[in-house]
């Protein structure tokens, strides 16, 4: 996509691709409440939003400007400044992190060498959203749910590091596309090229620490509201709480996308070949193919949030730190073994 | 403050409106100065040893009401616990003094609203035992129903609840739906849902629609899925065990010090249940088990209650067999109306529905006579103290609600654990604040 001629049209490719992602990202995000808050209520025996709109489909519109027109209120005693830093805290780096995921075929807003590192810098980046909203607001419950929220991340993010180290070993790179090709192999066989299927426990690992990453229930224990009442964003209202609220569905967007070029091979199948010198077609099905699967895990997501109840916090840390990091550590050691007697993955291919 | 009589509005000048706003608007302003702490230190350490108070309530997602626990924290650790009640005082009791008998019927619902017939049902025996009248087999039999019906509502309910104060919401709604085919029921028999206000003392109401048994058995078939939809979601669930299983341990000398009673009592080994052990409404005519379990923590009181649920259902299939054509209401009308279509043409009809509806000629008990009456509500024994002085009121109506009782311990069994471990307790406590209040 990058090798159009003169500078200044990569320039000008590299403006429209921000702005297309950015943009289609952001409207990701109300679909994908409408879709939880639908399938909520398919759960729940429930109709769900179904009044604004063509089958309720304009709900989370009337909700933007429900919010938009919300008095923001500040309480007193609140430290101001990183009172409104928090919520900003928790959506840029949410954002910022989707831009070296590979939507389509080497389509990203940045390509950076060190895509994955960049991506899990920026996302631990939210942990000090939480915990200045938690801590700024000069209230008890948000004041827990802050601590909670920072403990909870920076245990699980440990987790996921070393789940997406044990990839990097294998893959030798850090580079998001070239995993996703080196997942390709042609043929229906050409499933088990996988990543989930050759370093499975990586993905269960991945995908549990991502559930906590983004504090989604079963490891909601910084908003729980059953206990903190709002947690960390108890005192927001308006638009300070729609961006926490944003931030943590781009999150889940981020974290899923991540998953699926990590372990589901990104924007590949093994049914569809990867041609060299890609043509529009071959983009537009290689972005389909990778909304499918990020839409399938989502659903993943939202299905068990409205299934599992929630954790205590011990826990919650003691499943992180007795369970994850040992077991992370021993993926690791298993992978660095099969790397030194010499198979190129964790399970040998039946070939 | 005070004014001495012949001087007031004359010597004080009244002041402007221009000034009364000033001294509001300093008020407000000192008020809001003083009461909020200017940094996060100052919320952390209220007690000068780095603890922290929380309150948790009166206005609190997790209470279902206006209950307020006031908690000590050591990070997230309970360290002290203390409960306030009071938040919903109504004065109930004292209504009943300035209230007929057949008056506070429609006051006893109002109690506890999970379960209005329960209490229209307690209220009535209790006043009944007091005039010393019995009520038609048929009357009998429908309040046994009912009351079963409306304990099964309740259970599921609080089992629902548990499960979403822990996070699983979707089973709430699920309970919720079933509840619904008991509230039908309640909707078809006496017109109202939630204040149901369905027995008179000496009968019912009405007698209930010719497509009562339908309904009733209809929900028989339709109600034991969730049971085991319930059970697949919660017990097969680790997380959820996990949350429950020695949370809030209730010892079997706790409970009997304490006064628990119901699923709570029952729960942690203390074999009471007033059905049983002092029948009303011939309950000693149908066959049921009391389950009891040994544990006494939150896990139990689930299990406690999902098996009551059974045992209901059983009660409600014995006594639909066996339900008894007849009148509704007990024929002395001394104490209970005469059919509106006699009042009208019959002459000693019209007398005894004057005198019953007039102050001073209704109901009234023998002076001085008191009684202590017991039914088992869905959260445990409710009992009624009426003590009478001859006139148309009684003279004290004393309630025993269980919600009292049982909250009395919820403290002592969340010291130690952590906030979460309190959310967990509460909602297998299943506190009803109008109860508890009064």
């Amino acid at each position: 996509m990058s090798d159009s001629g003169s500078p200044l049209m990569d320039v000008f490719f590299a403006i429209l691709r921000a702005v297309v992602i950015f943009a289609a990202v952001l409207q990701v995000v109300p679909a994908l409440v409408y879709f939880e808050r639908r399938l909520a209520a398919w759960i729940q025996d429930r109709i769900g939003p179904n009044q604004v709109g063509p089958v309720g489909l304009l709900q989370p519109l009337a909700d933007v400007i429900k919010l938009a027109f919300k008095e923001d209120l500040t309480p007193e005693g609140v430290d101001k400044w990183i009172y409104r830093l928090g919520p900003a805290l928790v959506y840029a780096p949410a954002i910022l992190a989707f831009t070296v995921i590979p939507v389509g075929m080497d389509l990203q807003v940045a390509s950076f060498d060190v895509g994955v590192i960049f991506l899990l810098t920026i996302g631990s980046f939210s942990v000090y959203g939480l915990a200045f909203g938690g801590w700024a607001s000069n209230n008890k419950y948000s004041l827990l749910g802050g601590l909670r929220a920072s403990a909870q991340m920076i245990s699980y993010e440990v987790a996921l590091g070393l789940s997406v180290i044990a990839i990097l070993m294998t893959a030798e790179t850090v580079d998001l596309n070239s995993i996703i090709r080196q997942q390709w192999a042609a043929g229906t066989l050409g499933l088990l090229q996988w990543n989930i299927f050759q370093q499975p426990l990586a993905a269960g690992i991945f995908l549990v620490a991502a559930f906590a990453e983004t504090n989604r229930l079963p490891f909601d224990l910084a908003e729980c509201e059953a206990e903190l009442v709002g947690g960390f964003h108890t005192e927001y209202t308006g638009l300070k709480f729609a961006m926490f609220f944003m931030g943590e569905y781009v999150a889940m967007i981020t974290m899923s996308a991540l998953m699926v070029t990590m372990f589901l091979g990104g924007w590949s199948l093994p049914w569809v070949e990867i041609p060299t010198t890609p043509g529009v077609g071959d983009i537009a099905l290689s972005i389909g193919i990778f909304m499918s699967k990020l839409i399938v895990l989502l659903f993943f997501y939202i299905w068990v949030r409205w299934t599992l109840p929630r954790f205590r916090y011990d826990q919650l840390m003691g499943i992180g730190w007795k369970v994850f990091i040992p077991l992370s550590l021993l993926n690791l050691g298993l992978t660095a073994l099969s790397g030194v007697l010499g198979w190129n993955w964790l399970i040998p291919l039946p070939w | 403050m005070t004014q001495s009589p012949e001087n007031s509005g004359r010597e004080t000048p009244v002041p402007s409106a221009a000034t009364l706003e000033k001294e509001l608007e300093k008020g407000w302003k000192d008020h809001r100065s003083g009461v909020r702490p200017s940094s996060v230190s100052s919320i952390t350490d209220d007690d000068g040893e780095g603890r922290m108070v929380m309150n948790f309530g009166p206005q609190h997602p997790a209470t279902h009401g206006t209950l307020r626990s006031i908690f000590t924290l050591e990070g997230e650790s309970i360290v002290e616990a203390d409960v306030e009640i009071g938040y919903l005082h109504t004065g109930f009791e004292k209504l009943g003094e300035n209230m007929t008998y057949q008056q506070w019927v429609t006051v006893s619902d109002r109690m506890n609203y999970l379960s209005a017939i329960n209490n229209n049902v307690g209220y009535s025996v209790a006043v009944e035992e007091l005039l010393g009248i019995e009520v038609p087999p048929r009357c009998a039999a429908l309040r046994v129903i009912m009351c079963e019906l409306s304990r099964i509502a309740d259970h599921v309910l609080c089992v629902g609840l548990q499960g979403m104060d822990l996070g699983a919401f979707s089973v709430m709604l699920w309970a919720f739906e079933k509840r619904e085919l008991v509230y039908d029921i309640i909707e078809a028999v006496c017109g109202a849902r939630l204040t149901t206000s369905w027995t008179r003392v000496g009968g019912i109401m009405r007698d209930v629609p010719e497509f009562f048994p339908d309904l009733v058995y209809s929900f028989l078939d339709e109600f034991p899925p969730i049971i085991e939809e319930i059970h697949g979601m919660l017990l097969n669930n680790k997380i959820f065990v996990d949350r429950v299983k020695n949370v809030g341990t209730v010892t079997t000398e706790q409970a009997r010090s304490y006064g628990l009673t119901g699923p709570i009592g029952r729960s942690s080994g203390l074999d009471v249940d007033v059905r049983r052990d002092r029948p009303y409404l011939g309950y000693e005519n149908y066959d049921f088990k009391v389950p009891l379990q040994t544990e006494g923590d939150s896990f139990s009181r689930y299990m406690q209650r999902m098996e009551e649920i059974e045992q209901s259902l059983e009660i409600i299939r014995q006594a639909m067999a066996t339900l008894p054509k007849g009148e509704v209401v007990h024929d002395d009308f001394k104490t209970s109306l005469p059919k509106k279509d006699a009042v009208h043409k019959d002459m000693e009809s019209l007398i005894h529905h004057f005198k019953l509806v007039m102050l001073g000629h209704g109901i009234r008990p023998e002076t001085g006579k008191s009684l202590y009456s017991c039914t088992e509500a869905p959260c445990g024994e409710l009992g009624f103290f009426i003590a009478s002085d001859g006139s148309d009121t009684p003279y004290r109506l004393r309630v025993r609600p269980p919600s009292l009782y049982n909250y009395g311990l919820f403290p002592r069994l969340v010291e130690g654990g952590m906030i979460s471990d309190a959310v967990a307790v509460l909602s297998s406590f299943h506190v009803i604040a109008g109860e508890l209040d009064r």
